[in-house]
């Protein structure tokens, strides 16, 4: 099948405005006959759900966590990004659209960049209007923080808990809808499989997570808005739940899967501390407003911190990239933690974590607060009282955060940071309407490969998600269900939905019969080594090809000696978790096979046997200036399809923070 | 920071559904490194059941970095444990030592029913939501978002009151079961906001009315919620729904 | 909302307990400041006298059903909500450790209550009852309630008695002093502390003066 992105003709900038006044519409007497599912209740399935239910759609939610507010959307920390330019100084849907095609090395589909910058502004206003407590002035006006990547003050924020804000204003939103009737909310419940009827998506069979039963669920279009696949390492920042299984039943079913390799690897981390680690903490990016990066410059050092003189402390980001300093997008700034570290300057216990140090904006905010007050030349310890307050109102949970995690005072030494697993930029492959390749499957938020490239630049996911669900979603679905309002609500006893429902019941029973002697969480963890040091940071193709063995090998030990204890018709976690880890060993395959295959370096994609002098990633854009988009030919095989990427407005150019 | 390892003694309420009456189990775990989380140790004993060809504990856990809410252990008299203005998944082993012995509940109270071992539902948080706890703003309505300015100290209040996780600490911590805490942050949100005015009456009376049909306590003031409550939700929050739900009540139309 | 909805909510309940808390908090202070009277050493004639005219006036006996009336009400209210917030949990902890969240005096107004309550009925049919019977029974006699006082607290064990119920109220006042105006959404951040402070110091000088009386009597500090 050849992948056609459906992006309308004519001027970039008129695109998505063309499009909707084109756009079929639905009739409000017929949006009630229709019926709409969306799995995932995170930033963009909420506010599509929500967005579908106020349009009078009939709107069935399903999401794995209790509530649909525990979304790990609410986890992101730094803030929302719009071209909003209320801080004068000179941005424009242009230069957010440039910057995140630039942030994104030149790997994702302008025209939804495009549209993207055109309605970001819209988002806040939004957000503002459901109560979102944004940062504000004394002026009582909003707030704005700049983020990596970019040279102007477009992030939004709400303390470090933006994402926690948007989401419960989207969650708010959706509740709305649920007490309206518009919406019905299945929480607790996990999605199986997409039921397929004569080629569309018309359903899911989905699991109860507290009887263990199976449910089948009809819907005239699917929606997934599932979040991404970073548990695949094992660890990440991800919630322990997310999980990639919504998004890969329907690969198996027919949706392409695309860019798989594209990994976000977000610079500061809180460093692993030993083997019992389950999980890896974000400190946000906006910290690198205002730390610096650093580690020594000698090889073993022993000093602390704090006693190491300026002359022997390598600032290396700024003294590699000058003009955007520890701003730089997080691709780089993990590659050059990374370089550091494995030239042996790491520091801490491990030797793999490098210095973010406040102690220079401690004393900057000291001062200025202490010229507030008439006092030009305050002594040093209270220009040091004085800026600790600053910065603990601009960070002060995620500086609690830390403490709490580590045991250390980030305040009186410097954080010790290391890169993490975060984002996943690949997904199921969408068009402009956000429709795979299967019809009446749509998929939002970061399930879809589309907005980011290589590498999502900071603040941008909240915008996407957010993007998808409340503006984008609300024409584009119209489009397709103006086409189905003949279309009877299919009966769930229709044979599709029997084969699919004893598919999954099927693969529960064989999962269960297994009775072997390993624990799911260590199949877990080893996957996750496997895909870290083999398909993490640096990739090459000798380690891929390790890799790839290794997973198959590892899958088909899964399959002959997991262990999972309990019933199947009972709340129970490890079937769950099992079910998740299953898909888990499928995907970790494919994305070897995509890094593999794209044999260039490009954003969160770093391939070792391409890059520069200086060591920055080098594009091949001659031969892969295009999506790989895989379709699922059954057991470990796949059949690459390439959409092809025009730039029209943008020019790819080698990206420098120079 | 000194590490160290410890030997531990848990108890831990069992129950394997909802209809089935529970009771508390006896666990040992070993070499418990200071480092790791309270769940992580979870993870270490669960592991060590399965091996042993036992069921696990099942308890709720989503994010891990103390922001989605899931979580919900009471441990040692206390929800979430020890630690002031935590989550049971960032409390830290450090908070413990070599042979303590630490008693693990749910949360208790009618409205949150046991599902399993130590998971509550705690859905009715998300019908009290769904009673009034948003500013009905269709997607599309809004105006530019500059167009409203808002007093600062206003706005941080509200930010305040927004940062509530719905964990339901401040329900199991109360010796009432109250979830005053709570409905009132999401009233006072957007109560302290000119974008919840129009339905500041409405709201308040119907989201109270939903608290009181789930079977929660009332509220006797003992600010047990505050001291507990992981992100530090203040009780002044329940003062100003009290004020805005007496204004509510006494000034709506019905006789 | 109707009234009904309001006063039988969780919050209406509440209001009703918080403002008779405040009338009985007021009531308090009459009911101090007369018998403070007896301090006054006139072998008991200004109390008396003040005593007789509380009891005669009728704007004061009308507010005395309003007493007794806010009274029941409070205790009632007070006793339901009890009642309902053990129902509402209705498996116990095995392990609580309050004292780590809530003083151990703010969880405990039901059982204050309930003590200050079997005080009242030790205390009205000790002074109250008796005055009544003077006032219908025996065609408005004399009546020296300064004597009955005397009498009364000549008793070690009376005195002991009250004793146990004023503290019990002092543990009461003081949680709910500050409690009612928060209740009735009479707390801010300004006021918090300048409430708590005005609760303790009520409390305080209240209990003190109450608890001079039956001291004074049976020290024989007044004659």
């Amino acid at each position: 099948m050849a992948l056609d992105a459906k992006v309308p003709q004519g001027e970039m900038d008129k695109k998505w405005t063309d499009y909707k006044g084109h756009v079929k519409l639905v009739n409000p007497s017929n949006k009630r006959k229709l019926e709409v599912i969306v799995v995932g209740t995170g930033l963009a399935g909420a506010s599509a759900a929500a967005s579908l239910g106020e349009m009078g759609y009939q709107v069935k939610t399903f999401c794995f966590q209790d509530s649909p507010r525990r979304a790990h959307s609410i986890a992101a920390q730094g803030g929302i990004n719009a071209a909003k330019n209320y801080q004068n100084d000179g941005d424009s849907v242009f230069r957010l659209f440039y910057d995140t095609v630039k942030g994104g090395d030149y790997r994702s589909r302008e025209a939804n960049v495009y549209r993207l910058a055109e309605v970001s502004a819209a988002i806040i206003d939004q957000c503002v209007a459901q109560g979102v407590p944004f940062a504000r002035e004394y002026g009582g006006l909003l707030s704005n923080r700049s983020f990596g990547g970019v040279q102007v003050q477009r992030t939004f924020y709400a303390a470090g808990q933006t994402g926690q804000q948007l989401l419960l204003g989207a969650y708010g939103a959706l509740e709305r809808q649920v007490a309206l009737g518009n919406v019905t909310q299945y929480s607790r419940h996990e999605m199986l499989d997409v039921v397929m009827i004569d080629g569309k998506a018309r359903g899911i069979i989905a699991r109860d997570l507290v009887s263990g039963k199976l449910e089948r669920h009809f819907g005239h279009a699917v929606l997934l808005c599932t979040g991404g696949y970073g548990n695949v390492f094992y660890l990440s920042t991800n919630a322990m739940g997310s999980n990639v299984t919504a998004a890969w039943k329907a690969h198996k079913k027919g949706a392409y899967f695309a860019n798989p390799c594209y990994t976000q690897i977000h610079p500061t981390c809180i460093p692993l501390s030993g083997d019992h680690q389950s999980k890896l903490t974000l400190m946000s990016e906006s910290l690198r407003n205002d730390g610096r990066i650093w580690v020594p410059k000698n090889l073993n050092e022993t000093r602390k911190a704090n006693d190491i003189p300026k002359d022997d402390r390598d600032y290396y980001l700024e003294r590699r990239y000058p003009a955007f300093g520890n701003l730089v997008p997080r691709d780089v700034a993990s590659r050059a933690a990374k370089e550091r570290c494995d030239a042996g300057y790491g520091v801490g216990t491990t030797k793999m974590a490098v210095y973010l140090d406040f102690a220079d904006a401690i004393k900057r905010y000291g001062r200025i607060e202490a010229g507030k007050a008439g006092n030009h030349h305050p002594a040093e310890e209270e220009t040091i009282v004085l800026g600790k307050k600053v910065i603990e109102e601009k960070y002060g949970n995620l500086f609690e955060m830390y403490e709490k995690i580590t045991g250390e005072n980030p305040y009186e030494m410097p954080m010790r940071i290391y890169p993490a697993v975060h984002y996943t930029m690949g997904g199921l492959w969408v068009d402009y309407e956000l429709m795979t390749t299967s019809k009446g499957l749509y998929c939002l938020g970061e399930a879809n490969f589309s907005d980011h490239g290589a590498n999502r630049l900071g603040a941008s996911a909240l915008m996407q998600g957010l993007a998808d669900g409340y503006f984008v979603i609300p024409y584009t679905l119209g489009n397709y269900l103006a086409d189905e309002i003949r279309t009877a609500a299919i009966p769930t006893t229709h044979e599709a939905f029997e084969q699919a429902e004893n598919a999954v019941n099927e693969r529960i029973q064989k999962m269960m019969g297994i009775k072997g002697t390993e624990s799911v969480e260590n199949f877990h963890k080893r996957l996750g080594k496997i895909m870290w040091n083999k398909c993490g940071m640096a990739r090459n193709a000798k380690d891929l090809q390790e890799a790839m063995v290794e997973i198959r090998q590892l899958r088909k030990e899964f399959w002959s000696n997991v262990r999972i204890p309990g019933e199947i018709n009972e709340c129970n976690a490890e079937l769950d978790k099992a079910g998740r880890v299953a898909d888990f060993l499928e995907l970790g395959e494919l994305m070897c096979i995509d890094a593999l295959n794209r044999a260039e370096s490009c954003g969160g994609h770093f391939r070792e046997e391409s890059q520069t002098e200086e060591g920055e990633a080098k594009r091949n854009d001659e031969l892969f200036s295009f999506v790989s988009a895989w379709e699922y030919k059954g057991d470990s095989t796949w059949e690459l399809h390439k959409e092809k990427l025009e730039f029209e407005i943008v020019k790819p150019t080698q990206r420098s923070y120079k | 920071m000194e590490h160290y390892n410890m030997n531990l003694t848990l108890k831990v309420w069992k129950q394997k559904n909802a209809d089935s009456k529970g009771k508390f189990e006896t666990f040992k775990v070993s070499d418990i490194s200071s480092e790791m989380s309270f769940l992580e140790m979870f993870d270490v004993l669960n592991e060590k059941l399965i091996e042993e060809g036992k069921e696990p504990i099942a308890f709720d856990h989503d994010c891990r970095e103390g922001i989605c809410g899931a979580c919900s252990m009471y441990i040692d008299g206390q929800p979430h444990g020890p630690w002031a203005k935590n989550t049971t998944c960032q409390l830290h082993m450090r908070a413990f030592h070599d042979g303590d012995t630490i008693v693990v509940e749910p949360w208790r109270s009618k409205a949150f029913p046991v599902i399993k071992d130590l998971m509550v539902d705690r859905a009715a948080f998300d019908r009290i939501i769904q009673a009034g706890g948003y500013v009905s703003v269709n997607t599309g309505n809004a105006v530019d978002a500059n167009s409203l300015p808002i007093d600062k100290s206003d706005a941080d209040a509200a930010f305040a009151a927004a940062a509530c996780i719905g964990c339901g600490a401040c329900v199991a911590a109360c010796k009432n079961s109250s979830a005053m805490l709570f409905v009132s942050a999401k009233v006072a949100q957007l109560s302290l906001l000119p974008q919840g005015e129009p339905e500041r009456r409405t709201r308040v009376l119907n989201m109270v009315t939903q608290m009181d049909k789930e079977g929660f306590g009332n509220c006797s003031n003992t600010y047990a919620c505050e001291a507990e409550c992981p992100k530090g939700i203040s009780v002044l929050n329940i003062a100003r729904m009290n004020r805005e739900y007496m204004h509510a009540g006494l000034s709506a139309d019905e006789k | 909302m109707t009234w009904k909805n309001f006063f039988t909510s969780s919050i209406g309940k509440k209001f009703l307990v918080a403002l008779t808390g405040l009338f009985l908090i007021l009531f308090l202070i009459v009911h101090a400041s007369i018998n403070a009277c007896i301090f006054l050493n006139d072998n008991g004639d200004t109390f008396n006298a003040v005593a007789h005219f509380m009891s005669h006036n009728w704007i004061l006996r009308f507010l005395e059903i309003g007493l007794f009336a806010a009274l029941i009400l409070h205790a009632i209210q007070g006793l339901m909500v009890w009642k309902q917030n053990v129902a509402a949990r209705p498996i116990d902890y095995y392990v609580k450790k309050q004292n780590r969240n809530s003083t151990w005096y703010s969880r405990s107004m039901g059982i204050m209550g309930t003590l200050i309550l079997l005080f009242l009925v030790m205390h009205i049919s000790h002074f109250f009852v008796g005055t009544k019977i003077a006032l219908y029974a025996e065609h408005d006699a004399p009546h020296d309630l300064y004597l009955e006082m005397k009498e009364v607290f000549s008793k070690g064990i009376w005195v002991a008695l009250y004793m146990v119920g004023l503290i019990a109220l002092f543990w009461h006042l003081f949680h709910g002093f500050q409690s009612a105006f928060h209740s009735l959404g009479l707390d801010h951040k300004r006021y918090t502390s300048l409430l708590r402070a005005a609760g303790t110091g009520y409390s305080i000088i209240i209990i003190i003066l109450f608890a001079l009386m039956p001291l004074s009597f049976y020290f024989g500090w007044i004659h």
